[in-house]
């Protein structure tokens, strides 16, 4: 059992505090993603969690045993670095072996998960390479299979895709899921790129300037964002963030009056560009087509709308030109509303 | 295009090769061209027929050459030995640990060299005396060693740089304490600069002249002993001695040669 918990951790850097008061919870066999923009915070907790950094306060406690004190060696945990980080003097099959060897393993045990893990990532075949001969993404195979290998209970992975090409990060992305699960790893995973967050995680951390800002399943992060941050930062395009008045628990949104969870004052509305609907221009908020981008599956067009640029998908192919006045109506039911000071969430 | 950048790289190899080869290949003829063909001109390819180990029999023959070159080995042999022993340590730690103070502490190291030999000459004498260290290879090796350590140490130092701290953090987690991530992935990787760094110190040590002739008299190193003795000898027992000198560094470097030239590389950048 490995269920981990962080508990109130906070690291400090001279004058710059990293990490302040991060709680996260972790199940047993959960995969938990860390997200955020780079100097959030999300490497520095993953490395203490490795204890390869040391935290000013706070507590790492997996299984139940508390590992402050513990140096990294003893916490019988796995983890796949940015840069892979295999052993270039070593054959692929003594990498993957390495967490095995220095545990002393039987050898014929060796055997068998060596080639099970190099199995299950497909390098069945450069087992004798060196790492030099290798393509990038079969040495993040071994960084995968050298992890795996060890059966450990904890996986953590740092970015462990960021230095792929594109469709190689796909298919990776595909195989870690299906052999994570397979596994049954408690599993923290780093990284900045929300769709690798969405498509992986049971849950997902969002980090912002070394605070935890929401943890919930990837579709409550893109339905609910708890902080117009989050709104903005996951989901591609961002989330759009329309200033409203609200009047006896109405605003209105494009003549469209919608109810809102205040009774008056002024109030963010956020807007996901897929939940806009285009229509007639005196219908709704009247817009101006800055930019129409077709994107093969949907378009997406960029309006100026009330003074804001406003990011609009559509699943029809148009084809319209600059200055083209439109009309968009929200889905009243999917609006999210954000307090435009404090930039958290109002009402459920 | 190619063949014009193709002849300028064959150009290159060649002028480098010839830049060290030539001047070897003079010494060799020298040597071992016996007193004609010291002074012959066109000089031949070989030696030809006034071919003679007379010049370096001769040579090996002077009374003290042997027991010079053998404390010359000596010397470079601890000097070798110590600059590794001391300077890699000393490197790493400037490689992978932060402390205020680095790079005064980086300067320092060279600044060791911007002292001048000849004003330490006298007090070193006196205290090397007083030691006992005075006419001795080690106290020659231990002068030669504090010449060559701030390279050692600032050469070791960037090859550790050169190893991702990730490797050796990989290492950790997979249950390796700092010493045995050291030994098992570190040295390794960083063996082929070592040894280059190990005999950039020997090469220090085996040419220095200065040191060596101020601190023996009796128990010279090779350097300072034909220092003495050639400056009184005819042109081709000087050759001889040279060629003397060239040989070992030659045949030390051939021998780790496949350690210069990294094995696997770092494969991880």
């Amino acid at each position: 059992m490995a269920q981990i918990l962080i508990d109130k951790v906070r690291k400090d850097f001279g004058a710059v505090r990293a990490l302040d008061e991060v709680t996260l919870d972790i199940a047993d066999g959960e995969f938990v993603a860390l997200l955020g923009p780079s100097g959030c915070g999300k490497t520095t907790l993953l490395r203490i969690v490795a204890g390869l950094e040391t935290q000013t306060a706070g507590r790492i406690v997996i299984g139940g045993r508390d590992l402050t004190e513990v140096p990294t060696r003893a916490r019988g945990l796995a983890m796949v670095f940015q840069n892979y980080a295999v052993f270039p003097h070593m054959t692929v099959f003594e990498n993957i072996a390495f967490g095995l060897r220095m545990q002393k393993a039987d050898p014929t045990r060796i055997d068998a998960q060596v080639r099970k893990a190099a199995g299950l990532l497909h390098i069945e075949d450069y087992l004798d390479r060196h790492p030099g001969n290798l393509s990038g993404g079969q040495r993040q195979r071994v960084a995968v299979a050298r992890a795996l290998a060890v059966e450990p209970p904890v996986l953590l992975m740092d970015e462990p895709l960021s230095n792929l090409d594109a469709l190689l990060r796909l298919e990776m992305r595909a195989e870690l899921k299906t052999v994570l699960e397979q596994a049954g790893t408690t599993t923290i995973y780093v990284t900045h790129d929300q769709t690798e967050a969405m498509g992986l995680a049971d849950r997902i951390a969002v980090m912002h300037g070394g605070r935890i800002v929401q943890i919930d399943t990837p579709t409550e992060v893109y339905r609910h964002p708890r902080t117009k941050f989050v709104g903005g930062f996951v989901g591609s395009p961002p989330m759009n963030f329309l200033p409203v008045e609200v009047t006896g628990g109405e605003a209105r949104l494009g003549g469209l009056p919608v109810p809102a969870p205040v009774t008056s004052g002024a109030l963010l509305a956020g807007v996901r560009p897929e939940d806009f609907a285009i229509v007639a221009p005196d219908q709704g908020l009247a817009a101006e087509v800055l930019v129409v981008e077709p994107l093969g599956s949907h378009t997406l067009v960029t309006v100026r709308c009330d003074g804001a640029t406003v990011r609009v998908v559509t699943p029809e192919i148009i084809d319209w030109p600059a200055g083209r006045r439109i009309g968009l109506k929200p889905d009243a039911g999917r609006v999210v509303w954000m307090d435009p000071q404090s930039e958290q969430a109002v009402g459920p | 295009m190619k063949t014009v950048r193709r002849l300028v790289y064959a150009t290159g190899v060649v002028a480098l090769c010839a830049w060290v080869l030539v001047p070897i290949y003079f010494i060799t003829l020298g040597a071992f061209g016996g007193r004609a063909g010291v002074f012959k001109w066109p000089k031949g390819v070989l030696p030809g027929e006034t071919f003679s180990f007379a010049a370096m029999d001769t040579f090996l023959r002077i009374e003290g050459v042997a027991h010079a070159a053998f404390n010359s080995v000596i010397a470079a042999s601890i000097c070798m030995a110590l600059s590794i022993a001391l300077g890699a340590p000393a490197g790493y730690a400037l490689a992978r640990y932060s402390f205020p103070g680095q790079n005064l502490y980086r300067l320092l190291i060279l600044l060791t060299r911007a002292f001048p030999l000849a004003i330490l000459a006298l007090p070193l004498t006196v205290i090397f005396i007083r030691v006992g260290l005075y006419d001795t290879p080690v106290g020659v090796a231990l002068i030669h060693t504090a010449l060559a350590l701030p390279f050692a140490a600032l050469i070791s130092s960037s090859l550790f740089m050169g190893i991702p701290r990730e490797l050796e953090e990989a290492a950790w987690v997979f249950g390796c304490s700092r010493v045995q991530a050291f030994r098992k992935i570190v040295l390794p990787l960083a063996l082929p600069g070592i040894a280059a760094t190990a005999i950039f110190a020997f090469v220090i040590s085996w040419n220095e002249v200065f040191a060596a002739s101020i601190l023996t008299v009796r128990e010279r190193t090779l350097t300072a002993y034909l220092l003495t003795v050639l400056s009184e000898s005819p042109l081709h027992f000087r050759f001889a001695g040279g060629f003397l000198l060239i040989v070992p560094s030659i045949a030390f470097i051939f021998a780790v040669r496949k350690y210069l030239f990294a094995m696997w590389g770092i494969a991880n950048r």
